[in-house]
């Protein structure tokens, strides 16, 4: 199935043959990353970031340029047109005549999707608000790909900010789609992932939701742990930040009883989720995922462009 | 006993719960229209007790879809001749453009002009509606 001409707004635009079919072409990428060098050459990606950015942009950067195209954009909304006032749909529609590509990140949730209304170039959504992030889904895919060698029968435990955390939101929905799944969600109460994703996944793929409070009660059951950070861009008021942002502190002490293989995966950045002293741990796999982020995302790149 | 000519040609939007026309009157936008309307309140009615009516004259064209979310009990009539031509029922609609605003404020149809709210239809019984841009539901509330 060609990929040429789609948006990627949402992880479930995608059906799992072509989520399996980015994989083996970012795979490909990974071993022989010169085979592919010039395979956008004199394409342009444009990266329109409303909202500050450093793993997402520079990976989609990082992306473009291993492939031999061109990047343009903005990092800071404060320094483009949107500072005079300037409409989403304008912006698209200019941009449109500037790039090949798009991905755009913003604050407010739909946004992508409005975009893409205006658009007639790929739009990737490079996370929106507290909704959606479907390229680290993608990335998060990969890398369970990778390493466990296939993704089927996994005990999944999300934790942390799982009400605006946005990777989660599209973690949960895909991996869902895959046989065997199931899930620990883990937050404090005030930070349970929104009821609409939780009816969704239960209602579309009967899957098993178990949530709780206590990270170290299911520890030792999981296959994957996903640590998130509590993001105090997302609350309304710094008080309700600061009595969260301590939630949940991953040690070497707490991992101890964990399974062998078990994978601690972070969508980094991190603050103080994930201790120092885990980094050195086998299981701690979050820096390898964001190095497989750049491959899924040229993959990616590369079917939208048909040029794959 | 109040008396109110019937029309000739025209809808009357019957049964509606009393207390809920007056919504709907300025839901329709029909204070601003410049054809005859006339907005009947507590009208005795065997079914209701009490009930609203609505007598539009002359105009047919009317966008009803809203007059299923607030009450599927009520009945659209529709008149030529001074008699009834049609009976229409409505219901709740499994799509909504632009009748009502997304509850979630981060949402990016609550910001940008463009992003006219469009949902579907989750759950009949709560009226709870499905936001096509950010996904978070909203409840209908007249």
């Amino acid at each position: 199935m060609s990929l040429k001409g789609r948006h990627l707004i949402d992880p479930n635009d995608f059906t799992l043959e072509e989520l399996n079919q980015i994989f083996e072409l970012a795979h490909k990428m990974e071993k022989n990353p010169q085979d592919y060098s010039d395979l956008c050459k004199g394409k342009i990606l444009a990266t329109l970031f409303y909202e500050p950015s450093t793993r997402t942009k520079f990976s989609f950067e990082a992306a473009m340029l291993r492939l031999g195209g061109s990047i343009l954009g903005f990092a800071d909304a404060n320094t483009s047109s949107v500072k005079k006032g300037e409409s989403i749909s304008d912006t698209i529609r200019v941009m449109d005549g500037y790039s090949d590509i798009v991905v755009m990140r913003h604050p407010r949730e739909g946004a992508p999707k409005l975009a893409s209304n205006f658009s007639s170039v790929p739009i990737i959504n490079g996370g929106d608000g507290g909704h959606q992030h479907p390229t680290q889904t993608l990335t998060d895919l990969f890398t369970i790909n990778n390493l466990k060698g296939e993704i089927k029968n996994l005990r999944i435990a999300l934790c942390g900010d799982l009400k605006y955390g946005r990777t989660v939101h599209s973690l949960i929905k895909t991996l869902a789609r895959y046989e065997g799944m199931s899930f620990y969600l883990i937050s404090p109460g005030q930070l349970q992932m929104p009821v609409y994703i939780k009816d969704y996944v239960k209602n579309q793929y009967n899957v098993e939701i178990i949530e709780t409070e206590d990270l170290e009660d299911v520890i030792n059951k999981v296959d994957v742990l996903y640590m998130t950070r509590i993001q105090r861009e997302r609350f309304f008021n710094e008080e309700d930040y600061l009595k969260l942002k301590n939630s949940y502190i991953l040690t070497s002490d707490k991992i101890k009883n964990a399974k062998e293989n078990m994978m601690i995966m972070h969508p980094l950045p991190r603050v103080n989720e994930i201790d120092y002293s885990v980094d050195d741990d086998k299981r701690a796999v979050y820096f390898k995922q964001a190095k497989y982020g750049v491959y899924a995302r040229m993959s990616l790149i590369a079917h939208l462009l048909g040029v794959n | 006993m109040l008396t109110v000519n019937s029309i000739e040609k025209g809808i009357v939007i019957d049964h509606i719960q009393s207390g809920n026309g007056l919504k709907i009157f300025e839901r329709l936008n029909l204070a601003k229209v410049d054809f005859p309307v006339v907005l009947l309140m507590n009208v005795p009615s065997s079914v209701l007790g009490k009930k609203d009516i609505i007598k539009i004259q002359d105009k047919i064209d009317i966008d009803f879809t809203m007059l299923g979310l607030v009450d599927p009990n009520i009945t659209i009539n529709i008149i030529e001749n001074s008699e009834i031509i049609e009976k229409k029922t409505v219901e709740i609609p499994q799509r909504v453009k632009g009748l009502f605003k997304c509850d979630n404020p981060r949402c990016v149809s609550n910001n940008d002009i463009y992003a006219i709210p469009q949902f579907t239809l989750v759950d009949k019984k709560k009226v709870k509606y499905k936001c096509e841009f950010c996904d978070d539901f909203t409840k209908y509330k007249l």
